[in-house]
């Protein structure tokens, strides 16, 4: 009976916030305490002005003795910048040597078909000629569509950032395992890094290094390095025992016990670190634009300006195919260092290494004919295609034919389901909130969540940011509730059914690849701006952990317990809904807490679209460069995803004890 | 016995918990509801043991008995709670880090129940490892990585990575590579509990083979009470942490300590660990040239029983001591069965 008395209180406590959310405010107002719902601007802590002015005295008066702050980010500016210039030299813009105000050229960059030669060979390397094929094709897909020379700028900072991002994410993360100590200040760090809206912390990138190509290669390091640090860390861990026995039994110091057994050991899961760090460097490659990455991020930022649908998809396209061909050059290094690979030694450098010779043969004849013939330096402007036209005459079709359908869609949306959402959140009086998140964290996760909510929230209220938080939440829960409805059939059928499976699989992983950037540019030619075509985008884009738990957690359901069900007669309805659907359950809500993550995230971007949550609020601050107002606001959404990060898989833990899958420890 | 063993095991003592050193401190000799009630989990109480130069000292337990915590308790790669550790006299748990580093990598060897083999490295790099963690040059060490790949016969497979191979090559790389820095003292924790028996029988018959080539002094760990009887010189039982007898298999069969020994020896084949010794008649008189008073009765049975008279029984040099009755060998063998 203890169950239902517990879910009859909090079934009475939604009832009390419902009738609060709707006659909150009449009350409020008839009792003169309009603070209730508003929180009054008097009472505001000017958190942001104190950031700001911190900011402003590192930039302008900081010193650590012998040099000033600016100096040591010049100087580390400066570290990064040489190898980058480098680089972008090589691919792109060839080398010059300045000659009073004249740039010559005395070398020009690799020309397109040596780099073309040299990506299929590393295809082959990698795996074989199917790999070197897709790599080819895809390289070959840049030139013919006109965009090889952004795609060159853009791997070049890609080409930089991994290397910084998997080097620094192997050292913090080896420290981390080495120090326990270490690792507990690393994790809330992390955690931090993770949930703050990558626009918070470029403006104080910004500050430091200034506009350009530097301050977007630290921004993406900064985004694409905590996956490293945590799978580093987590895979030296999981290195197996005996394996580390061995280690020490055989008198490996602790620097050979490092690179001799625990890291080799780990080999295959660091990989998959370095595959994230490849990936989300590539997702940044948008974002960092805004700070001065040129590219085709740049490409697809100023299409969107310009609402050029044509532009912006084919560079948004770009992107997702450089982001494809590396990936899956990556992986297949991942997977060959492993594997079995008879050595011809002793025979000449040319028989053992034949693509090297073939494409530095290439490359030389080439470069060659390059200087007489132009066409083997750069692909030629007049032989480019271009499906730019294609798209922006589609949406101009559609718009012009089918106007009121998707107004009427979006109309009915609007009113019947995100309106009453956004009423409810705005209506319901602060402290109660507050009140409530408090009880939830405490019903869940015991009194440390509990007060870890409770600042949080109050955080966000004495900032002044209650109301843009609160419409965060409603863009957010309308979003993943669609999200959730969509995508959570989805995965079931994934899971049952097996060639389904496998077309859902295809289509996940492409919306997964697409830059974040690239959802917006359709929805906002069809639906125009606002909070519904926000919501379209944060769902294209959240939709793919909701899919991916479920048919996980689906799928992975003990054979012996639907064997079991098989046996007492269940029909295959009742045994999904049964069996697997309450197994998988724990799964299923791992999966919603990664669409609310992905959710909040998406939040700042789709502030473009115009809408009035804190992304929006951080999105003006990068703009008028406020230091304080920008973190203030990013530290509100990161707070928000915290609290639903916490509480979420603390109630999957509870299910997963109470189904006993997981050992509790009463 | 005055010879000083290779391994000494004074004492040790292995709990978990919050506390567990002070609270060894303050009571001195806990039972094993003591350690319990204090919330501290027992995993080696107050073990005792020598291990003696050249000998298969077999270290026999359940899962959970304390026999691997115990083993990596000798090495050090866990440290006792309390307790005292002499190798050659010297005191193990005095030592440094740096000393215990050198001593692991030129006196200690160990073998894994799941081989623990790098996956990222050959049959050949694997062997060669441990010569390679010392310091020597990659060509001396594959050297000598290939004589101990010959020793177990894995020659040809030496460009071959882990996976590529069965769980008993597998298992053969890892006694090579815990071989190739000649140790003294050889730890083999469950070496052939993955393995099925075909293969693990197989692979017994292969460490006797070696040990009798190499006499090296030897600790096996094993919860396979037969295995331990046809390995051991002597064997150690353990439960619940303690040690409760330790013996020669023959003592084990014919004198159990406990009840719980005697559960184990119960289905022993009695003519397989009982020596001609234990059952010869003293100073009689016999036929022959005398069968060895060490023999095993399994070995001798056929011959005996064959014979119309009593045999003769030698001592190790030869001098006749006795003689053994068919009726003796048979009562042997009839025993068994029940």
């Amino acid at each position: 009976m203890r169950v239902s008395r517990s879910s009859l209180l909090w079934i009475g406590l939604f009832t009390v916030t419902w009738m609060l959310a709707s006659y909150g405010k009449s009350m409020a107002t008839a009792a003169d305490m309009k603070w209730l719902i508003k929180y009054p601007n008097a009472w505001v802590f000017p958190l942001k002005d104190t950031i700001s002015d911190m900011m402003r005295w590192l930039v302008e008066d900081a010193h650590f003795g012998l040099f000033t702050f600016t100096e040591a980010t010049r100087a580390l500016s400066w570290l990064i910048e040489q190898p980058y210039n480098f680089v972008r030299a090589l691919f792109s813009d060839g080398f010059d040597r300045r000659i009073g105000r004249d740039a010559v050229q005395i070398v020009p960059p690799l020309s397109w078909i040596a780099v073309l030669a040299g990506v299929i060979a590393l295809g082959h390397y990698a795996k074989d000629w199917v790999l070197a094929g897709i790599v080819g094709a895809s390289f070959a897909y840049l030139a013919v569509f006109g965009q090889w020379e952004s795609a060159m700028v853009t791997l070049a900072s890609v080409m930089i950032a991994v290397p910084i991002g998997v080097g620094g994410g192997l050292m913090f993360g080896i420290l981390a395992y080495r120090h326990p100590l270490f690792e507990r200040l690393m994790t809330p760090v992390l955690d931090l890094m993770q949930t703050i809206p990558i626009f918070a912390y470029l403006v104080p990138i910004l500050f430091m290094f200034g506009f350009g190509p530097v301050s977007a290669l630290v921004a993406t390091v900064i985004y694409a390095m905590p996956p490293m640090v945590r799978i580093t860390t987590m895979a030296l861990k999981a290195v197996d025992p005996e394996i580390k026995d061995f280690g020490v039994m055989t008198g490996c110091t602790t620097r050979q016990m490092t690179w001799r057994i625990l890291v080799p050991a780990a080999q295959q899961s660091l990989m998959v670190g370095v595959n994230q760090v490849i990936m989300l460097s590539l997702n940044m490659v948008i974002i960092a634009s805004m700070i001065g990455a040129g590219g085709l991020g740049f490409d697809v930022l100023s299409a969107l300006r310009r609402l050029d649908i044509g532009g912006g998809f084919e560079a948004g396209i770009a992107i997702v195919i450089l982001a494809i061909a590396i990936d899956r050059l990556s992986q297949a290094f991942a997977e060959r260092s492993t594997m079995y690979v008879p050595t011809n030694s002793g025979t000449s450098f040319v028989a053992r290494n034949p693509r090297t010779v073939i494409v530095g043969v290439i490359l030389v004849i080439a470069m060659g004919l390059g200087q007489i013939i132009p066409f083997f330096q750069t692909y030629p402007e007049g032989q480019t295609l271009t499906t730019g036209a294609f798209w922006s005459d589609a949406v101009k079709y559609l718009n012009i034919n089918y106007f009121d359908q998707f107004e009427a869609v979006k109309i009915f949306f609007l009113k019947g389901f995100m309106l009453p959402i956004k009423r409810f959140f705005l209506g319901v009086p602060w402290p109660w909130m507050i009140a409530m998140i408090v009880l939830i964290g405490w019903r869940f996760g015991g009194w440390k969540l509990a007060l870890m909510n409770g600042l949080m929230a109050v955080f966000i209220v004495t900032t002044g940011l209650w109301a843009k938080a609160m419409i965060t939440v409603y863009l957010c829960g309308a979003s993943v509730i669609i999200a959730s409805v969509i995508g959570i059939p989805f995965g079931v059928l994934a899971a049952v059914n097996k060639r389904a499976g496998r077309i859902i699989g295809v289509v996940i992983d492409t919306l997964q690849t697409l830059p974040s950037f690239v959802y917006l540019i359709p929805v906002v030619m069809l639906f125009r701006i606002g909070d519904f075509t926000a919501m379209i985008a944060i769902v294209l884009y959240a939709l793919a952990p909701a899919v991916r738990y479920t048919e996980h957690g689906v799928g992975s359901v003990s054979a012996d317990l639907i064997e079991a069900g098989v046996v007492s007669g269940c029909t295959r309805m009742q045994i999904l809904t049964r069996i697997r659907l309450p197994l998988a359950l724990p799964d299923i809500l791992l999966g919603v807490n990664q669409t609310i993550m992905l959710a909040l995230s998406m939040l700042v971007i789709t502030a473009l679209v115009g809408t009035r949550d804190l992304g929006q609020e951080v999105y003006i601050a990068l703009t008028k460069a406020d230091t304080g107002r920008g973190i203030v606001a990013g530290l509100g959404i990161a707070f928000i995803a915290i609290i639903a990060d916490r509480v979420i898989p603390a109630s999957a833990r509870n299910a997963r004890i109470r189904y006993g899958l997981e050992g509790g420890h009463d | 016995m005055t010879e000083q063993p290779k391994l000494a095991c004074r004492n040790i003592w292995k709990l978990y918990g919050p506390d567990a050193e002070s609270y060894l401190e303050k009571h001195p000799d806990p039972t094993l509801e003591d350690i319990r009630a204090a919330g501290l989990i027992p995993a080696v109480r107050d073990a005792n043991i020598d291990i003696r130069d050249g000998e298969i000292f077999v270290i026999m337990g359940l899962s959970g008995s304390g026999k691997s915590t115990l083993v990596r308790c000798l090495s050090r790669l866990i440290e006792p709670t309390a307790g005292a550790l002499e190798f050659h006299g010297q005191d193990l748990r005095a030592m440094s880090e740096r000393e215990m580093i050198e001593i692991r990598r030129h006196k200690l060897g160990m073998v894994f129940q799941h081989f623990a083999l790098l996956p990222h490295l050959t049959v050949l790099q694997n062997v060669a490892f441990p010569l390679t963690v010392q310091g020597q040059k990659k060509a001396a060490a594959e050297m000598r990585a290939r004589e101990v790949i010959n020793l177990v016969g894995l020659e040809g497979r030496e460009t071959y990575y882990p996976r590529e191979l069965s769980g008993g090559q597998q298992q053969r790389v890892g006694i090579a590579r815990s071989l190739a820095v000649e140790p003294e003292l050889w730890f083999l924790d469950e070496p052939f509990s993955a393995l099925d028996p075909l293969i693990r029988r197989e692979m017994q018959d292969e460490f006797l083979r070696l040990q009798g080539m190499l006499k090296k002094t030897i600790v096996f760990i094993t919860h396979d009470f037969d295995e331990a009887i046809r390995l051991a010189d002597r064997i150690a039982i353990m439960k619940d942490g303690a040690v409760i007898q330790v013996a020669t298999p023959e003592e084990l069969v014919l004198h159990p300590a406990t009840d719980y020994v005697e559960e184990f020896t119960r289905h022993i084949p009695r003519a397989k660990v009982m020596s001609v010794g234990a059952i010869m008649e003293r100073g009689a008189q016999g036929s022959g040239a005398g069968i060895s008073q060490t023999a095993k009765i399994a070995d001798i049975a056929a011959q005996v029983v064959a014979a119309q008279t009593p045999l003769a029984v030698a001592d190790d040099r030869g001098q006749i001591v006795g003689a053994i009755t068919r009726e003796a060998v048979i009562s042997v063998l009839v025993e068994q069965g029940t």
